[in-house]
């Protein structure tokens, strides 16, 4: 568990949308590019750190109860993904560094991971 | 309308257009007349400090219209208060410390006019007046903030109230076997809408009294389903989902092209779909064998040139059951007395 603020801090991320508890916990980690990957592979509350912008995102998200979406070198999602993360209160961050040095920070920090092995 | 021009002004300058959160949209709804405190405390020009002092500590204000036969003459603040502290003249008049450029707003106003004027003249608080112009309330930003926590939680409670309705639907209709239909029509190519059939889906669930994993399963299931018809079909289909109290059948039908090799379609990785398909991250030949782990039971049956009907079931446990599942279990005790 991480407190999203901590991960935040962690990641050096600007956060994208607003509407959401900054405290909200974090049950752990998963890095994807592919939506079927993280609908198939992703533990319920996670978080997810993806190169992917589109929309679909987010209603992936929405579907598998992600905790909060980091992009991930600098990548901003379309408006639309960001409209509609604000409706469904889903949080959106965007952090310069890329997807390994993301993801070994995190782990590193004490956030495990939430993926499924196949 | 004013509103709308301050909508359109945010569009232009605010970077992420256009994109108003609820707190936001708040702020445009709701009324300056519905969050003000009313009625002011008010007091006279003739009063001293001191009875300022007095009433700004036992009414916790921080600060007071100055009222003459019912105008408004002025405001007195906690500043001005603090002002005559230091100056040792708590017996002066009020009328020697207080405000008399009073910018006021109307209560038809929307708050976000409010935040605009504090924002603008840096008070700390604005008297409150109506159409006529008689002072009907005082507002401060706390006063916005404790309107603004309390629509929050109204919405909050208006989705509790939703969630019990459509709880109790299977319990108030009386038949021998109840069931809700859900349909969703479902264009081809049409990616900007992925998934809000799906999204509409999950949250009917929720509101029906499906535990977070049920809502879950089912939403991964139809969104991968949903997508396939946006990605693989002729003209799209339609989604049908048939929710009872103890399973849930979801459906996907579309008019071809159909599957030619159905073993093939499920072999993991396996996949016909564009590259154009595969950067929005779909398409990798996954979706049939996701789907079938996340439901109990699915049937796929494919036409070349007729088209796809793809049935995914879903069988609730007793303490999964959806709808008022106490109430059921009572009604069928009494319907199975009655027959004897």
């Amino acid at each position: 568990m991480m407190e999203l603020q901590t991960v935040i801090d962690l990641v050096e991320g600007e956060v994208l949308t607003s509407g959401f508890d900054i405290r909200r916990q974090v049950k752990g980690g998963c890095g994807a590019d592919l939506m079927s990957d993280v609908l198939a592979y992703i533990g319920p509350g996670a978080l997810l750190l993806t190169g992917l912008c589109s929309a679909q995102v987010v209603r992936t998200a929405q579907m598998a109860d992600v905790a909060a979406i980091i992009f991930v070198r600098g990548k901003r999602p379309s408006l639309d993904a960001i409209a509609l993360a604000n409706q469904e209160r889903i949080p959106l961050i965007t952090s310069a560094h890329g997807m390994f040095e993301l993801c070994g920070r995190l782990h590193r920090a004490g956030l495990r991971s939430l993926e499924t092995p196949a | 309308m004013n509103t709308d021009s301050i909508r359109a002004e945010r569009v232009i300058t605010d970077g992420a257009a256009g994109i108003i959160t609820r707190v936001e949209e708040l702020a445009y709804e709701l009324k300056v007349g519905e969050v003000m405190t009313s009625p002011a405390r008010t007091v006279t020009p003739d009063m001293r400090m001191s009875d300022v002092l007095a009433l700004f500590r036992d009414f916790k204000v921080s600060g007071a219209p100055v009222m003459v036969n019912g105008q408004l003459v002025g405001i007195v603040s906690i500043a001005d208060l603090i002002r005559a502290l230091q100056e040792n003249n708590t017996p002066a008049a009020v009328s020697e410390y207080m405000t008399t450029q009073v910018t006021t707003l109307e209560a038809g106003s929307p708050v976000i006019e409010a935040l605009k004027l504090f924002a603008k003249t840096k008070v700390g608080r604005l008297p409150v007046v109506d159409q006529a112009g008689t002072l009907v309330g005082i507002i401060t930003k706390g006063d916005i903030t404790r309107g603004v926590l309390r629509a929050l939680e109204t919405d909050y409670q208006e989705e509790e109230v939703r969630k019990y309705r459509a709880r109790h639907l299977f319990e108030d209709i009386v038949s021998d076997r109840t069931s809700l239909t859900l349909r969703y029509k479902i264009q081809q190519g049409d990616f900007a809408h992925g998934g809000n059939a799906s999204s509409h889906i999950k949250r009917a669930l929720v509101r029906l009294g499906a535990s977070p994993q049920l809502a879950r399963r089912c939403g991964i299931a139809i969104y991968e389903a949903e997508m396939n018809l946006i990605i693989h079909t002729t003209h799209g289909g339609v989604i049908r989902v048939e929710i009872e109290p103890h399973q849930i059948v979801m459906e996907t039908i579309d008019d071809g092209p159909g599957i030619e090799d159905i073993d093939l379609a499920m072999t993991p990785g396996y996949s016909t779909a564009p590259d154009s398909v595969r950067e929005l991250g779909f398409g990798a030949g996954m979706g049939l064998k996701n789907i079938q782990r996340c439901v109990d039971d699915m049937y796929l049956d494919s036409t070349l040139g007729r088209g796809t009907r793809l049935e995914m079931r879903i069988f609730l446990k007793p303490e999964e059951q959806l709808g008022d599942t106490n109430a059921l279990a009572d009604r069928a005790g009494k319907n199975g007395g009655m027959s004897q």
